[in-house]
């Protein structure tokens, strides 16, 4: 399906997204993965739903009875961006009849929140919001850092990992147990997942102490493999003396003078590296060689979004409206070959659609088939078709987990 | 939840079995007492509990906590107010049901706002962390079985598989150590503590803990326990503060230090006016010499800082001629003239000095109440200069001062930490050029009594504060060092009996 894809003009967003929630939203999973099995009493009716509309206007607590409802109020409102929120003790829609303070969130999702922009002092390719393949690698590494720690060392087993459509990536993470964690548990979580700590103000990011906590090592296996493409050669962090200024206040004293004095004598930041990680293995307590590492590439994600029960966050499937990409669930099979840029945009979707449709009116070959059917197949004929399958296959892990969850259940309750 | 009084009888009867009731020298307080108990008991178990917990704020800044030092001075104080203080004394039944009554009590006067809130469970988790501490590796586990937090330990086949892990997860651990250690199995949501600095091994959901830090574990579930409970009892408050004999009590504990309340001076008339503008650079708290100064630029303060800057005036010993005639000076250099002065603003002074209104004679503001109550906004001089600047101007204040700035970065220290009382303390000790000024300090008052004796040289100038004077108002309580009074409204008898704490509990 290579059709050929026109940039996307975020003036055409109000022409493009009925197409969109229309024909191409996939509802079906969306509203099974919201529902989590229908087992507690009115999840998806009291989970918050926020909606943006033209100009900014901003529309908090709406819920729904069904996703069905949920799909109608898209298609007629439209929104230009959708934020998931909590479940909350009431129906959000009816917050104001119920007594005042009584209303309050109570389970949501554990989110993060990566974004390239919190990345700025350690990458020179971009500036700002922009991002292209060489700092997107920063990307990979964070997915695969957190989801390694999220699995192993949390137990974590549901997590959708989704691209936000601009310059970063969200994870979801789902697990019954998880959801209904406090603010302080995911507060602790993020202090656990940590390494990068200070702003502008502070120059070495990064202390190493003995000993080396197993999360520390796992990390670090996980971001050296990446180290070299991506700082030494993508950003070149030791390609000239005003870089490697930077890098070199991140090592003790001594061995600072005796890099400034030979660095000059080599050709090039891998050159450079190996010389830097030769003087520091006479440094014995020391760990700046891996500081240095983390320091450029380790995750960052922003505490704020993941604390709060009640923080809201974009959802999957929801257009970015600048980019007029798909938020996007990503594949961790493939995460090394994912292209924010190969990410279908609207108004591709929407071209890819009608295209699809030239063809079948040619053959009117679907007359007979009844409209909803037609439509769950839609997306199928777009490049949305991949993601939604990943999506599906996460949704459908979540199933059987449960599935499994109540067959353990009830065969505890046999042998009563 | 209000028991039944069935339930509570029987509560009462299985309280006669004196051992059942408080099988350990430690609890989580879970259940609250039911037996009645006569005001003056109740007054004297709460104010004690107050200068335990005060106590522990002390020690905790100026000794390291758990410290040989620390751990003596502790317990000097526990022994000195007769709270549980070894574990493994048998018949400490008085001291055990001390320790639950004062809890609950103060529970009541601390549930009320998010900052006492605050202060109340730091207190009471160092002092439980101490006590823990205390307990044997007998009492260890008997305790834990108690409250439900024994964890498995994990197999030696385990311990072996998983040595380098727990070595390099355990800060200040070594082979050998790892070996002689017992692990235990806590599932991650108990050992948040713990899990968030990296200090033990996380697996699959599961954090190992060695045995020395268990300690951590039961603190954590203590702290979630005791929150949660404090927040239940803020929203069952309305039905204690409907009981006239309780609330100005619990008001007054909760905005109260331990030590005289400074409403009637011996010295009173010692005082000159023209002496103020010295005394206020070398014997006034940052918060009264900040409000004299703002007086003495703007000729003018407004209610707030009149209130807390008249008090404090009458309070070193201002007589009410000398109170008028020094507003009256300063007011009338301002916009305010003369006349008007006279028909409103004596008025509120003469009130002041219970000559007016409801003839209440008003006390000075102690620390606790300027810290904690009706903040400054816009064009206010009052509130507690600690508690209540941006530290970024309480430094340039103190710079201009001339607090040398080792001491500047000490106070902004403990304001950082919270703890306002004692950066007002090491101000005292460094405009005093003392290294401990040996009180603790509650009371700007008493910060002036404490300068002036110090200033002169000895007690010539000042004796220690007064007694009060109309001691059928006020139930002293022992008399120590530091004498304690709490005023109780007057319809009050101190053999009133009150119903079970329980009534006041909820439970959700
Ligand atoms: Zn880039």
């Amino acid at each position: 399906m290579d059709t050929p894809c026109q940039g996307f003009m975020p003036g055409s967003l109000p022409d493009l997204l009925p197409l969109y929630y229309r024909r191409l939203f996939p509802y079906g999973p969306y509203g099974r993965w919201l529902s989590y099995g229908g087992v507690v009493k009115n999840y998806f009716q009291r989970r918050e739903f926020s909606f943006t509309l033209r100009d900014d206007v901003y529309v908090r607590y709406q819920s729904f009875n069904s996703p069905q409802e949920l799909e109608k109020e898209m298609q007629k409102m439209n929104p230009y961006k959708i934020d998931v929120g909590a479940v909350y003790s009431h129906r959000p829609s009816q917050r104001n009849t119920v007594h005042m303070g009584a209303f309050h969130a109570q389970e949501k999702e554990l989110v993060f929140d990566i974004d390239m922009t919190d990345y700025n002092d350690v990458r020179r390719c971009c500036s700002s919001a922009e991002i292209c393949s060489k700092c997107w690698i920063l990307m990979t590494i964070a997915i695969r850092v957190i989801d390694r720690a999220l699995m192993e060392d949390f137990g974590v087993r549901h997590r959708l990992w989704v691209y936000s459509g601009r310059r970063g990536v969200h994870c979801w993470v789902c697990d019954d147990s998880v959801r209904k964690w406090s603010s302080a548990m995911r507060a602790a979580t993020v202090e656990y997942l940590t390494l990068v700590k200070g702003g502008s103000e502070t120059v070495k990011k990064v202390n190493l102490t003995d000993p080396i906590h197993p999360f520390i090592s796992n990390s670090l296996s996980l971001v050296e493999p990446y180290f070299e493409e991506y700082a030494l050669v993508g950003q070149d962090i030791l390609g000239s003396s005003e870089s490697w200024e930077k890098v070199v206040a991140l090592v003790p004293e001594y061995i600072l003078w005796l890099l400034l004095r030979e660095f000059p004598k080599k050709h090039d930041s891998i050159q450079r590296w190996e010389l830097l990680k030769k003087k520091m293995e006479k440094c014995k307590p020391c760990h700046a060689e891996w500081e240095i590492m983390l320091q450029y590439c380790f995750p960052r994600l922003d505490i704020n979004v993941s604390r709060g029960v009640s923080h809201l966050l974009k959802s999957p499937f929801s257009v970015h409206p600048k980019t007029g990409r798909v938020s996007v669930p990503i594949d961790l099979r493939k995460l090394d070959q994912f292209d924010p840029f190969a990410v279908p945009t609207i108004s591709c979707l929407c071209s890819e659609l009608d295209m699809a449709h030239e063809e079948e009116d040619g053959e009117k070959e679907n007359e007979a088939e009844p409209e909803p059917r037609r439509r769950t197949r839609d997306y199928k004929k777009t490049s949305l078709a991949p993601y939604v399958r990943v999506f599906e296959q996460f949704v459908e892990e979540m199933d059987k987990s449960r599935k499994g969850e109540l067959l353990k259940r009830s065969d505890l309750q046999g042998d009563f | 939840m209000e028991f039944s009084r069935e339930k509570r009888l029987k509560a009462r009867l299985a309280g006669d079995r004196r051992g059942d009731l408080y099988p350990h020298s430690l609890q989580f307080y879970l259940q609250p007492p039911t037996e009645n108990i006569s005001l003056a008991e109740f007054e004297n178990f709460a104010i004690d509990r107050l200068k335990l917990l005060k106590a522990v704020e002390n020690l905790g800044v100026s000794y390291v906590k758990g410290s040989d030092e620390y751990k003596s001075r502790l317990e000097r104080e526990i022994r000195k107010l007769k709270f549980p203080f070894k574990a493994l004394v048998e018949d400490d039944y008085d001291a055990r049901r001390k320790d639950h009554i004062s809890h609950f009590i103060l529970r009541l006067a601390y549930c009320q706002s998010e900052d006492l809130r605050r202060w109340f469970i730091q207190q009471e988790m160092d002092l439980f962390r101490y006590r823990f501490n205390e307990l044997t590796g007998d009492l260890v586990e008997k305790f834990l079985k108690y409250v439900n937090l024994s964890y498995g330990a994990i197999s030696k086949e385990v311990k072996e598989k998983l040595a380098v892990q727990l070595l390099n997860s355990t800060p200040g651990l070594n082979g050998a150590k790892v070996e002689e250690l017992e692990f235990y199995k806590v599932p991650l949501q108990e050992a948040m503590d713990l899990f968030r600095v990296r200090r033990v091994y996380l697996l699959n959901a599961f954090t190992y803990v060695p045995q020395t830090d268990i300690v951590a574990i039961v603190l954590n579930n203590y702290r979630t326990k005791l929150s949660k409970a404090l927040a239940l009892t803020a929203r069952s408050l309305p039905a204690v503060q409907s009981d006239e004999r309780l609330l100005p009590l619990l008001n007054h504990l909760s905005h109260s230090y331990v030590g005289p309340d400074y409403s009637i001076q011996k010295s009173i008339g010692k005082i000159s006016l023209e002496h103020i503008d010295a005394l206020s650079v070398k014997s006034f708290p940052l918060c009264m010499r900040q409000l004299h100064r703002a007086l003495r630029d703007n000729h003018h303060l407004r209610h707030g800082g009149r209130m807390q800057y008249g008090l404090f005036l009458k309070g070193i010993g201002l007589t009410l001629e000398q109170a008028l005639q020094f507003w009256k000076s300063e007011f009338i250099k301002g916009k305010v003239d003369a006349d008007k002065f006279d028909k409103g603003y004596a008025y509120s002074i003469r009130h002041n000095y219970g000559k007016e209104g409801k003839r209440t004679d008003y006390t000075p503001f102690s620390c606790m109440k300027i810290i904690l109550s009706n903040p400054p906004s816009q064009g206010d001089y009052h509130g507690c200069p600690f508690r209540h600047s941006d530290p970024e101007l309480l430094k340039q204040k103190l710079q201009s001062y001339k607090i040398p700035p080792t001491g500047i970065t000490q106070i902004l220290e403990l304001v950082k930490g919270m703890h306002y009382q004692l950066a007002c303390q090491k101000y005292f000790q460094l405009t005093h050029d003392v290294d401990d000024i040996g009180f603790s300090l509650n009371h700007p008052n008493q910060y002036f009594a404490e300068s002036q004796k110090l200033l002169s040289g000895g007690r010539e100038v000042k004796k220690e504060p007064s007694e009060p004077e109309s001691s059928q108002q006020k139930l002293s309580s022992q008399k120590s060092t530091s004498s304690c009074s709490i005023p109780i409204s007057s319809n009050t008898e101190a053999d009133t009996e009150l119903e079970g704490l329980d009534a006041y509990f909820t439970e959700d």
